[in-house]
């Protein structure tokens, strides 16, 4: 099956992305304490732990937001250094935030293509923009009509939409996702995960970030559980029960008999 | 029976909403014209028709055309999510600098009334504005200052150093043909010009309609019915021809009729030499400088930028922008556009003195929010921006006529101000519902 194939063969090819011995502090505070996490294509990563705990920290690394005082990325088996939300772009890393990182007050389509725009000549070539917008959308959700309404009009899977269509046209290998579903409704959440699910069969890797186990445990392969800064530890979601990764967020812990993959 | 009147006068105004849809016309720029219209025509009543009369529409186009112009730079301000609140000294210290550069400076270096003067001084102005603004930019934008007390501050220092330029003397006369940029007798296009501005105007509407038709029919989307199509462009031509053909119903003044035909060794005929005005030159500049915003605004990248920022500052951040530098070229747009105004003002007025642009920043950004610019950002539009400076100088301009009291202008202003944000909020607040 394509859905374990990532972390079937995972020993024999290389990770798509590995991030290794990261740390971040700020002032005195370890937000991030030499973690260790890694994602191969087509597969999706949970990376799960409590307010606070580091996960978003460690994520804002990988897509260039925040700089870390030591470790490495790794991106295809060579170091990869990612200093800015530029670079993160040029290894093809694509961020989906909590809070959407839309602009209300633009489009879909403005907001599809925010900060890489088509031109023609100096002037903006809308058209061509709205085309390759539609084709996009049409692919991810075919209900999808209001091209021209501002995003704030838009539902939260509408613009969850959008944001993920904002990926994938510009050939996202690694997709972040911050909270995925928090806001979502049950039909919208069943539409985000059908995507998830669509974008894994194109080989992309997914890390899922959330505070909350049900938000992400299905739609994960594996989930890396972090807790005050550390890596409690990553466990194949197939190997384990939500309450044993319950007992990992909360109590710091790996479930007992659980071999740590790889 | 209430019930009934009322159930119909909302399917009436259903019906205009619907009509509006097809028109694709924002209902909120109509309704801004239809208050225009009647400010206008309850000046005209109670001036005893004065109002409506080509001598003073064409007063009233050149007296909006400074404030207008910063008007345009105030829309990419506050739509970044920003104030300036300077814009008004520094066109006061650069008018008072041009003023002394065109009267004492130049002169003596390339001879008085030299072709030359007044292109440096215009070239001088600009740059003097655009580096003033500057200034704001990179305090605003790199040092993080916010910019409310940054323009606070430049409105005090800039109108300081209006004064310091001539220790508070008015500077005049200035250059002849410097002038002729403030509008005044011959500062138009006159008859014959007027006319063919109308006919470009009207060609370049077409034009512009037919290429945005026809894209947007290449990729299939959809367009407006032909019939609203028509309507739209042929109201925007009328305005345009009903605009030109009042001001050159003005006519000349006979003093300057005189003097124009002394210029030109014409002899006047006994029963009078009629010379129609037409479109005032700064009027000219303000339409330029509003396509050229528009596009920019509507169809760059920065302009993109602009609403992204207002938006979000934090999505556009992530997606890229350089928000410091975006901030920087807004504010220093911001001085520029205040050099042309600075320019515009002096040559109006005849004369640079310090307090020239006092309150300006007020009108620039009544004007603004009065248009629909949201002081939350990240949304506006120049066409709403100028109609309501224009709002504003119509109230201030009419109020004038009928000889009310400065102090009495300056409190209906200040009451139109906060209701046109209050309605502006309730239309907000509408539309989230």
């Amino acid at each position: 099956m394509a859905d374990a194939k990532g972390a079937d063969d995972g020993q024999a090819m290389n990770p798509l992305v590995e991030m290794r011995n990261i740390s971040v502090s700020f002032g005195g505070v370890r937000a991030v304490d030499d973690v260790t996490v890694d994602l191969f294509p087509g597969e999706v990563v949970g990376l799960l732990g409590h307010n606070g705990a580091g996960k978003s920290t460690l994520i804002k690394v990988l897509s260039g937001a925040y700089a870390c005082d030591a470790g490495e990325i790794w991106i295809d088996g060579a170091v990869a250094p990612i200093h800015s939300a530029r670079d993160a772009r040029k290894y093809r890393i694509e961020t989906i935030y909590q809070n959407l990182a839309l602009a209300d007050n633009l489009d879909a389509c403005a907001n599809l293509f925010l900060g890489r725009e088509l031109e023609s000549g100096v002037l903006l070539d809308e058209a061509a923009m709205e085309d390759a917008t539609r084709k996009v959308m049409n692919r991810l959700n075919p209900n999808f009509q209001k091209f021209h309404a501002p995003v704030a009009a838009l539902s939260g899977g509408q613009r969850q939409s959008v944001a993920i269509a904002r990926a994938v046209h510009f050939n996202a290998r690694i997709l972040i996702m911050d909270e995925p579903t928090a806001a979502l409704g049950v039909q919208e959440t069943k539409m985000v995960a059908e995507l998830i699910q669509q974008l894994k069969r194109e080989g992309l890797g997914i890390f899922l970030i959330s505070h909350d186990l049900h938000d992400v445990f299905d739609l994960s392969d594996r989930v890396s559980v972090m807790k005050n800064g550390k890596l409690v530890g990553t466990v194949r979601t197939a190997d384990v029960t939500k309450d044993d990764v319950l007992g990992m967020i909360i109590l710091g812990k790996l479930p007992t008999g659980t071999a740590q993959p790889r | 029976m209430s019930v009934t009147t009322a159930g119909a006068s909302q399917q009436g105004m259903n019906t205009f909403r619907r009509l509006f849809a097809r028109l694709e016309i924002d209902e909120r720029l109509l309704g801004m014209v239809a208050s225009l219209i009647v400010i206008w025509i309850g000046f005209h009543i109670l001036s005893d028709g004065k109002f409506i009369t080509p001598r003073n529409l064409y007063n009233l186009s050149t007296q909006t055309a400074s404030v207008a112009v910063m008007t345009i730079g105030m829309v990419f301000v506050i739509v970044i999510r920003q104030i300036d609140l300077s814009v008004g000294s520094i066109l006061g210290v650069t008018a008072m600098i041009i003023g002394v550069l065109q009267a004492r400076w130049l002169p003596p270096l390339v001879g008085l009334g030299s072709p030359s003067i007044w292109i440096i001084t215009v070239i001088a102005g600009i740059l003097i504005g655009a580096f003033l603004g500057a200034i704001n930019g990179l305090i605003i934008g790199y040092l993080g200052v916010p910019s409310f007390v940054v323009t606070l501050g430049g409105l005090l220092i800039w109108r300081g150093c209006a004064w310091w330029v001539t220790t508070g003397q008015t500077v005049a006369p200035l250059d002849q043909t410097f002038l002729l940029l403030g509008g005044g007798a011959f500062g138009t296009l006159g008859e014959w010009g007027s006319w063919i501005f109308a006919l470009l105007a009207v060609l370049v509407i077409v034009y512009a309609a037919i290429q945005r038709r026809r894209r947007k029919l290449r990729f299939g989307f959809p367009v407006r019915p032909i019939w609203a199509e028509a309507a739209v462009v042929g109201g925007q031509c009328a305005l345009v021809v009903a605009f030109a053909a009042t001001m050159i119903a003005y006519e000349m003044p006979p003093g300057a009729v005189k003097q124009l035909a002394e210029i030109k060794g014409w002899v006047i005929p006994a029963e009078g030499l009629t010379v129609a005005e037409g479109i005032a030159y700064p009027v000219l500049i303000v339409i330029a400088l509003a396509v050229a915003g528009i596009v920019v605004l509507n169809r760059t990248r920065f302009g993109r930028y602009v609403f992204a920022m207002g938006g979000n500052l934090e999505a556009a951040d992530r997606a890229g922008v350089d928000t410091k530098r975006m901030t920087f070229w807004v504010f220093t747009l911001m001085g520029a556009l205040c050099g042309v105004a600075a320019i515009i003002g002096s040559a109006r007025l005849q004369s640079a003195g310090n307090s020239i642009g006092t309150l300006d920043e007020l009108k620039v950004i009544a004007g603004a929010v009065i248009g629909g610019v949201s002081l939350s950002g990240g949304v506006g539009t120049i066409a709403g921006a100028l109609l309501g400076a224009i709002v504003i100088q119509s109230l201030q301009s009419g109020m004038s006529l009928l000889g009310f009291d400065a102090s009495l202008q300056n409190i209906v202003t200040g009451l139109v101000l906060v209701i046109a944000v209050f309605i502006d909020q309730l239309y907000q607040r509408r539309r989230k519902v």
